[in-house]
């Protein structure tokens, strides 16, 4: 079940169990997917379908085949046929339509076939409907291996190319657990433009596939033997749960509680608890939940290949983020979480899954929780090219005020519209980044790579006019975070403008990202 | 007025005067709608009182439409060596700067009243939703040489997303 056999790949068959070059699937040419791939994508709900019927006709079973003489016609098709004796056909037409599916699901998986070359992914699939995907390997986002429980069962994995703009993601599922790493790995690597290609080769493994299970089921979710534990920033499951509970959410969980109550024992009626508090902490208690499951055994770590991003318990997600796949940061404290001093890191990127649920958060959350510390390091994984020495800016814009670190703040006239954060607001530069610093009460620190800004605006309301003031922003692909800064002096920002748009066309020009192992190039 | 925003040394060029009509149309369409909108209270109550709510509604829609060739004039845009420069709105003024190499697309599209004056509008698409390029009101002949102008800056300078 593990080793997938393609034909006319005679090489593959030759190779023992496993030990199968990890660039055998990049090579160009076709390739089938996991053998159990039907099974998971659709068919253990036939199977549970198919068990809950022979479960449900046990009793008519045993009639049939020991002669039973008390066949009761009440109204049920399977007595009904049993007594009129056409049970035998309508089992065949059961067994015909099961034969058919098979086949079908067999055949929808032939055709079900993937390449890489050296330009672009490609999958094509469909039986009737022929469906053809491509994406350009050097507009490739991230690559995303998850790992669903059952899949795991089966030792396979879903393997998800997140190439820019909507919903343009390409999906290779299932495939071999063991090789999904593999593959990813030839695929960044040919996408990053290395010029010799350093063949990884998976050691043989020789053990039996009950034991590579259980093996492959308590290994750590991520290897040890991967990345330098250095380099790897992790979330502790005490830490999360705290963080959860001092979540803005909570707290509004906890005030509408309260208010529900005072309402419900004041008017003595249950009302207000049955149509506004029941659905309300379904629906928020739910996103803490989730919250919760996808940032359990998190780990963000560096890699040659960009950023892993890893977590879960049962059902397994890790995604690698190249070099420069990252539009905009933002480092932010909610109220509560001031007094442990915990931060919280979404990012912007260009590619959107359309997984379900809190799937959206793992995409753009990128550490559920960390202290100053752990904020720094994945600071520095995220944006490399901000230089060690940029680190007091970074601290200075996390938790600092005033102009230290460089920061051009707002004016003390605009204390009008900005009371407690005026001396907070502002902007800074460090080479390669643009930092945004604003909120007093509800700390955030957006960094923005300028090889990545799509455009600089510049905006003025009739108020702002009124206080000589400006607003600035800084245009990045869609996402949570929103770059801009108000408040700001309006020669300050028009100077923020015009220096901004200078350096943004210098790093578009200068960027090399999207062939991050070119020669020449270290990202 | 010294608290305007203001680039200094920018020579901008202008849309055409005659966009002030596609734009007064299409406002005035809208205008019309909100106008009688505001005087169903009304006429469904019967109360003489409610009329002062359409009489506000006019005076206001009235000042938007006198100031639309101000606003009109207002938009401006301007290619530089290494990004295009934009610019519009009077009350609420905004500024935007691209470079070229962040273009994804470009889009001219002409609406009814549009093709009647002989203007189309222009849109620089890039990679963020919030950029929004659009210069109404080019002739087309503008229009379609200032597309193919940008579209050759934008493959001198080509770069990812």
């Amino acid at each position: 079940m593990t080793d997938q056999q393609f034909e006319g790949d005679p090489i593959q068959d030759l190779l023992p169990s496993g030990a199968v070059l990890s660039t055998r699937l990049a090579d160009g040419e076709w390739h089938r997917l996991h053998p159990a791939t039907p099974l998971l994508k659709g068919g253990i709900v036939f199977i549970a379908l198919a068990g809950y019927f022979i479960s449900q006709a046990r009793q008519q079973l045993i009639d049939l085949f020991f002669g039973a003489p008390h066949a009761h016609d009440d109204g049920d098709p399977l007595i009904f046929l049993t007594a009129h004796g056409r049970l035998p056909i309508a089992l065949l037409i059961i067994a015909g339509v099961l034969v058919l599916i098979v086949v079908m699901f067999y055949l929808s998986w032939r055709v079900h076939t993937f390449r890489i070359t050296d330009e672009v992914v490609e999958v094509r699939s469909g039986l009737l409907r022929r469906s053809l995907r491509k994406g350009r390997l050097d507009r490739i986002q991230g690559i995303n291996i998850v790992r669903p429980f059952f899949a795991r069962l089966f030792g396979a994995a879903r393997l998800e190319i997140d190439v820019a703009g909507h919903d343009a993601n390409v999906r290779l599922d299932y495939l071999s657990s063991a090789k999904a790493d593999g593959l990813r790995l030839d695929i960044l690597r040919l996408a990053s433009g290395t010029r010799q290609r350093e063949a990884a080769q998976a050691a043989p493994d020789q053990r039996g596939f009950v034991e590579q299970r259980v093996a492959e089921f308590i290994a750590p979710e991520l290897d040890p033997n991967l990345v330098p534990p250095e380099s790897v920033v992790k979330v502790h499951v005490g830490r999360l749960i705290g963080s959860i509970f001092l979540h803005d959410t909570t707290f509004t969980l906890l005030v509408l509680i309260a208010l529900a109550a005072v309402a419900s024992t004041l008017t003595g009626t249950l009302v207000f608890v049955i149509y506004f508090l029941v659905p309300l902490v379904l629906g928020l208690g739910g996103f803490l939940f989730r919250r919760f499951t996808k940032s359990l055994r998190y780990s963000i770590a560096s890699t040659p290949d960009g950023v892993r991003v890893g977590f879960g318990l049962l059902t397994l997600s890790n995604e690698t983020l190249p070099p420069g796949r990252i539009h905009s940061v933002q480092v932010r404290q909610p109220i509560l979480w001031r007094l442990p001093g915990w931060w919280e890191i979404r990012i912007n990127r260009a590619s959107k899954s359309n997984a379900k649920g809190a799937d959206a958060q793992r995409n753009t959350t990128i550490l559920p929780v960390g202290n100053l510390d752990d904020v720094l390091r994945v600071l520095g994984l995220l944006l490399p090219a901000v230089s060690p020495g940029s680190v007091e800016v970074l601290r200075n814009g996390i938790v600092g005020s005033g102009a230290d670190g460089g920061f051009t703040n707002s004016p003390r006239r605009a204390a009008v519209i900005r009371w407690f954060s005026f001396r907070r607001n502002g902007f800074a530069e460090v080479p390669g980044v643009v930092l945004l610093r604003k909120g007093a009460v509800w700390r955030e620190l957006t960094l923005i790579p300028e090889a990545r800004a799509q455009s600089i605006g510049i905006t003025q309301g009739p108020l702002y006019r009124a206080l000589r003031l400006a607003r600035i922003h800084v245009h990045t692909v869609n996402g949570p975070v929103r770059a801009e800064l108000g408040a700001l002096d309006k020669d300050v920002a028009l100077g923020f403008f015009e220096t901004a748009s200078l350096q943004v066309v210098s790093a578009v020009g200068t960027d090399a990202t999207h062939r991050w192992g070119a020669e020449g190039l270290t990202a | 007025m010294t608290n305007r925003l203001n680039l200094p040394g920018i020579e901008w060029r202008r849309v055409s005067p005659k966009y002030v009509w596609v734009d007064l149309s299409s406002s005035a369409v809208g205008a019309l709608i909100l106008l009688a909108a505001s005087c169903l209270p009304a006429v469904i109550s019967g109360f003489a009182a409610w009329w002062s709510l359409p009489i506000a509604v006019f005076v206001i829609v009235v000042l938007v439409l006198a100031f639309i060739p101000r606003r009109v004039r207002a938009i401006g845009f301007q290619l530089r060596d290494d990004d295009l420069l934009f610019r519009r709105g009077l009350l609420f003024q905004r500024f935007v700067s691209v470079p070229y190499g962040r273009m994804q697309l470009i889009d001219i599209t002409r609406g009814p009243v549009s093709r009647i004056v002989g203007l189309s509008d222009l849109h620089f698409v890039t990679a963020a939703a919030s950029s929004s390029v659009a210069i109404p009101g080019l002739p087309v002949a503008i229009a379609e040489e200032l597309r193919d102008q940008l579209v050759a800056l934008a493959e001198t300078r080509r770069a990812g997303l």
